[in-house]
């Protein structure tokens, strides 16, 4: 079995983190009934005391934990990860994980990414090393930040480079937050585009999420929940933004919000914690979703979400949760991949659910679904046996798709609209190391990924004729 | 003798558990201590305390599936894996041929030999090597095609044969084609014969033919195990005088390969049905043979939706030379078959219909082109079956649509750093197209 360490960097990496595992605790009591430690939570815990193996069992939710989670938590400001530490969550994480200051980075990348990254550089590279000594076979980081903020986005990114530099060889795979358009930080598009040109250059998959997205499924699952039609009710304590069942007792702000992404970490890590028939690990992910080094946006789509989920469901409902994977609705950015084009697409089941069922649904979807010349049949499958808690099945589908192309010119564009005014600029040039070549460059790395999108884009529906073949003198 | 199989990855560790529990319960059942004694000899040792051992080595560059195949055997009760004949890692091969060739396969190279040293050592005499691997994903194709290779250094003379399980079509990886490129045109090079198993074609079979509605891979690897067990079980060729040959690999191998041009061979079986239904239903020779040849011809691996329009090319016997415009539409020419009936009646049964040499290239003799092997025992509780395993133009298409895949996906190089990455050039890969071209073009050229 293999390890993953997550790094959670800034207010929202962390409070994202801690819900990833909240739930992650809850799925591994759930599915672990004897309460030992075991293989499947090796990849995300390690054991702290060899004698007692006890991890909380759901129905005794006070018993003690004796595990640590393999994560380093980063945070310029000490207000979250303080509440972690006194919240319900601290035993299992010890004080050596945690690296803070005191005053944030203020929304300013810079800060984050330069005056932080370079005061606490060898810090965070002996957490990391650390963390790393504790697994025997490290096989994938997972990077949790905001792009929006100063923290996050900033240092975040920087620790990203730092990972290439210390371990090369382990898979770095980015969860990053996108700011919606009425994000209150008003330099977000700044930090974001900043950060951008480090994803598109160190990690080998991101997978943005929109905060407009997780706020748009948020509302619609609750307005469901509450009254609607009788048999389209949610159950509350089975729907994806529920917590229910983990450590955490009352929801903060962010916490439905965040429980989506943190289903989307556990869903993508299953089949690396789970046996399965077909099994998919985190190093298929990057080989066989990123064709082109710097085409490694991977836009996630989770069912289900608005259905109920608990009932034993028929073949149609099944089918209804292929479909769904590819509604606007059910992605988690703000996209349109079904017209938009396909470079590659995988979908990672759990549940009982067979290869029958996964080659029904393919036939049945391709025909639809606009692919790139040269990888028509660009899919991926994974099955893994175990489903999320509360479910009898579910699907992640990640598709490496021409449709981030429109998030990607928005930011250029909030991006724009400040930088001409030169707004805030200065904040960010009284920085050491900071210059103005820093915005530019950054800027061309966005627009050059946005016209290798472009190139892709402009393939679409035309008939492109296949190489011609190899011919072999007889 | 004794045959010494490798399953490597998770298909091959998949298929290769329902293999041995296939081969173990017919054994079992047959009534025939000859024939019960000759298979146990051929896929099992006896340990110290009785139990039957697979001579298998299971390898894969995960603990998972090892894990999941040595439970399910030892469940079974009636067979186990040996303790101490496996061969895990933490992190599987990641799809990648390239990882898995270069990477694994190198580092690994001692134990995993060592492993297999072991196994063949515990043989009286052996027969020859079976691995059992898929060739789309990374350790079943790139190790797999590593370990063959050492193999074939250390065991130069022996039989090497290959079990491939090649993708669905529409794809569950996606870079099946290039690892199947580099698999296929390695392989070429280092083995006797490459027995092939489409996930398609089995699928179908499983919908179609066993009515099975949430098809799993265990439903499809028992029809994989059913096809090849009927291979691979006892049977008595012309020349092995009422007793069953001792050397299965070296018989299929010199029945079937005969030129190092032409090494991919198909199986179809007949009948194949719900096991509910096998009590009810009654099955003649004549006609199960008549479906079988026209399986054959009309290239179709299973008795349902059989084209009957399809004739061979009528041969003038002055024009010793046929040519294409004799062929009829959709014709599928053989270099050699091989037929295995077993079951009831099997020595009255007439099997002329595969002796014609319009089925057959005109540059091998029928008595080169056609083997028949017969065993008086029902197998895996079919009173009559048949087998046929095919050298012949059956895997043209899937191969050319491979190759072509795969093509298109390197014109424009996509995908091509993951292999360079790990030591596999762009001159790697055309060296593979080339080869494989020039398999497509051998086979074309049959007919
Ligand atoms: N989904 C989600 N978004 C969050 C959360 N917390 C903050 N955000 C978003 O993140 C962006 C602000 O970044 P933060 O993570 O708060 O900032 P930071 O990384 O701590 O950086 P500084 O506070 O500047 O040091 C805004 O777009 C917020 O909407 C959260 O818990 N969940
Ligand atoms: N018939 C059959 N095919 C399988 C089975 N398991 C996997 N496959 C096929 O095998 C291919 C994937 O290769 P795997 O064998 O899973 O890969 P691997 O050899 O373990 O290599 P890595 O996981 O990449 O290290 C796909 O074409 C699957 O359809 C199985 O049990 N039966
Ligand atoms: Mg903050
Ligand atoms: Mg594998």
């Amino acid at each position: 079995m293999t390890q993953s360490v997550v790094v959670q960097v800034g207010q929202c990496g962390n409070q994202v983190g801690c819900r990833f595992w909240d739930l992650a605790l809850r799925e591994h009591a759930h599915v672990n009934k004897k309460g030992v430690y075991d293989e499947a939570l090796s990849s995300f815990f390690r054991n702290v005391d060899s004698r007692r193996t006890t991890i909380r069992v759901a129905s005794q939710p006070l018993k003690r934990i004796f595990c640590y989670t393999q994560a380093v938590l980063v945070d310029m400001e000490e207000g979250v990860v303080n509440e972690i530490l006194q919240g319900p969550l601290r035993e299992v994480f010890d004080s050596t994980q945690l690296l803070t200051d005191v005053s944030g980075s203020g929304n300013n990348w810079a800060v984050g990414h330069l005056t932080y990254g370079s005061a606490y550089r060898e810090q965070i590279v002996d957490k990391l090393r650390r963390a790393a000594e504790h697994c025997d076979c490290l096989q994938c980081f997972f990077l949790i930040h905001s792009m929006g903020g100063g923290t996050g986005s900033g240092l975040g990114t920087r620790v990203l480079s730092l990972l290439e530099e210390e371990f090369p060889d382990v898979c770095r795979i980015v969860t990053s937050i996108y700011p919606s358009a009425e994000d209150d930080v008003i330099t977000s598009p700044y930090n974001s585009v900043l950060a951008m040109r480090e994803l598109t250059e160190h990690a080998d998959c991101v997978l943005p999420v929109d905060n407009q997205s997780l706020v748009d499924i948020v509302n619609k699952i609750k307005h469901m929940s509450q009254g609607g039609k009788p048999g389209s009710v949610i159950k509350r304590d089975s729907a994806i933004i529920s917590g229910q069942g983990g450590l955490s007792g009352a929801e903060k702000p962010f916490d439905a919000m965040n429980n989506i992404v943190a289903n989307l970490l556990l869903n993508i890590t299953s089949s690396a914690r789970f046996e399965g028939s077909l099994n998919m690990d985190l190093n298929e992910i990057a080989m066989n979703l990123v064709p082109f080094p710097r085409l490694h946006y991977l836009v996630p789509s989770l069912t289900p979400l608005y259905t109920l989920a608990d009932v034993n469901v028929p073949t149609r409902r099944l089918d209804q949760m292929f479909s769904d994977a590819f509604s606007k609705d059910h992605q988690l950015i703000r996209a349109d991949p079904k017209h938009s084009l396909y470079l590659a697409c995988a979908l990672m089941v759990r549940g009982n659910v067979q290869v029958s069922d996964l080659r029904r649904n393919i036939e049945r979807l391709k025909p639809s679904l606009p692919f790139v010349s040269w990888s028509q049949e660009g899919w991926k499958t994974g099955l893994c046996s175990v489903p999320p808690v509360g479910h009898s099945h579910s699907l992640l589908a990640l598709a490496n798709n021409t449709c981030v192309k429109p998030t990607f010119i928005d930011l250029r564009d909030r991006f724009n609209k400040l930088y001409r005014k030169k707004a805030h600029l200065h904040h960010y040039l009284h920085v050491e190391g900071m210059e103005q070549s820093c915005f530019t460059d950054a800027m061309a790395s966005l627009s050059s990924l946005i016209e290798e999108y472009h190139h892709l884009d402009a393939t679409k529906g035309r008939l492109m004729p296949d190489a011609p073949r190899l011919t072999i003198a007889t | 003798m004794s045959v010494v199989t490798v399953q490597l990855g998770q298909c091959g560790n998949q298929v290769g558990q329902e293999l041995f529990d296939i081969i173990c319960s017919d054994a079992q059942e047959g009534q025939r201590k000859a024939y019960s004694e000759s298979s146990r000899e051929r896929f099992f040792h006896q340990s110290a305390q009785g139990d039957l051992v697979a001579r298998a080595v299971l390898i894969d560059m995960e603990p998972k599936v090892i894990n999941h195949s040595m439970t399910k055997a030892a469940m079974s009760g009636r067979w186990t894996y040996g303790h101490t004949s496996h061969f895990g890692q933490k992190q599987g091969s990641g799809n990648n041929w390239a990882n898995g060739y270069c990477v694994h396969g190198p580092r690994h190279r001692e134990a995993m030999e060592e492993l297999v040293r072991r196994e063949v050592e515990r043989c009286d005499r052996l027969a020859g090597i079976m691995a059992m691997m898929s060739v789309a994903g990374g350790t079943g194709s790139g190790v797999g095609t590593y370990v063959t290779q050492c193999l074939r250094d250390i065991y130069p003379n022996s039989f090497i044969l290959n079990h491939l399980t090649w993708p669905y079509g529409t794809g569950e990886v996606i870079v099946q084609n290039y690892n199947s490129v580099l698999t296929l045109a390695h392989l070429y090079r280092l083995s006797d014969a490459i027995l092939v198993h489409e996930n398609d074609t089995v699928h179908k079979i499983c919908s179609q033919l066993l009515n099975i509605k949430h098809i799993s891979f265990s439903d499809i690897n028992r029809v994989i195990a059913h096809q090849l067990g009927s291979v691979l079980q006892p049977a008595l060729t012309p020349d092995s005088h009422g007793v069953y040959s001792r050397n299965p690999l070296g018989e299929l191998v010199s029945s079937l390969a005969c030129h190092p041009e032409y090494k991919l061979l198909s199986v179809c079986t007949i009948p194949q049905m719900a096991s509910a239904s096998i009590a009810y239903s009654t099955f003649s020779w004549p006609g199960l043979l008549k479906h079988l040849r026209q399986m054959l011809i009309s290239n179709t691996k299973m008795e349902e939706g059989i084209d009957w329009q399809v004739r061979p090319p009528s041969v003038h016997p002055a024009a010793a030379e046929r040519t294409r415009s004799l062929k009829g539409p959709g014709f599928n020419t053989s270099l050699a078959n091989l037929l295995i009936l077993r079951g009831k009646d099997v020595y009255s049964t007439e099997t002329d219909g595969f002796q014609d040499p319009a089925l057959y290239t005109s540059w091998l003799s029928l008595k080169e082109a056609f083997n028949l092997w017969k065993s008086p025992v029902p197998f895996n509780k079919y009173e009559k079956s048949a087998t046929l395993v095919s050298n012949s133009q059956a895997l043209l298409r899937p191969l050319d649509n491979m190759v072509g895949k795969a093509w298109n996906m390197f014109a424009s190089r996509a995908y091509v750093h993951q292999y360079t990455k790990f030591g596999i050039s762009e001159e790697d890969f055309l060296e593979g197209f080339t080869s494989l071209e020039q398999v497509i073009s051998s086979y074309g050229e049959l007919g």
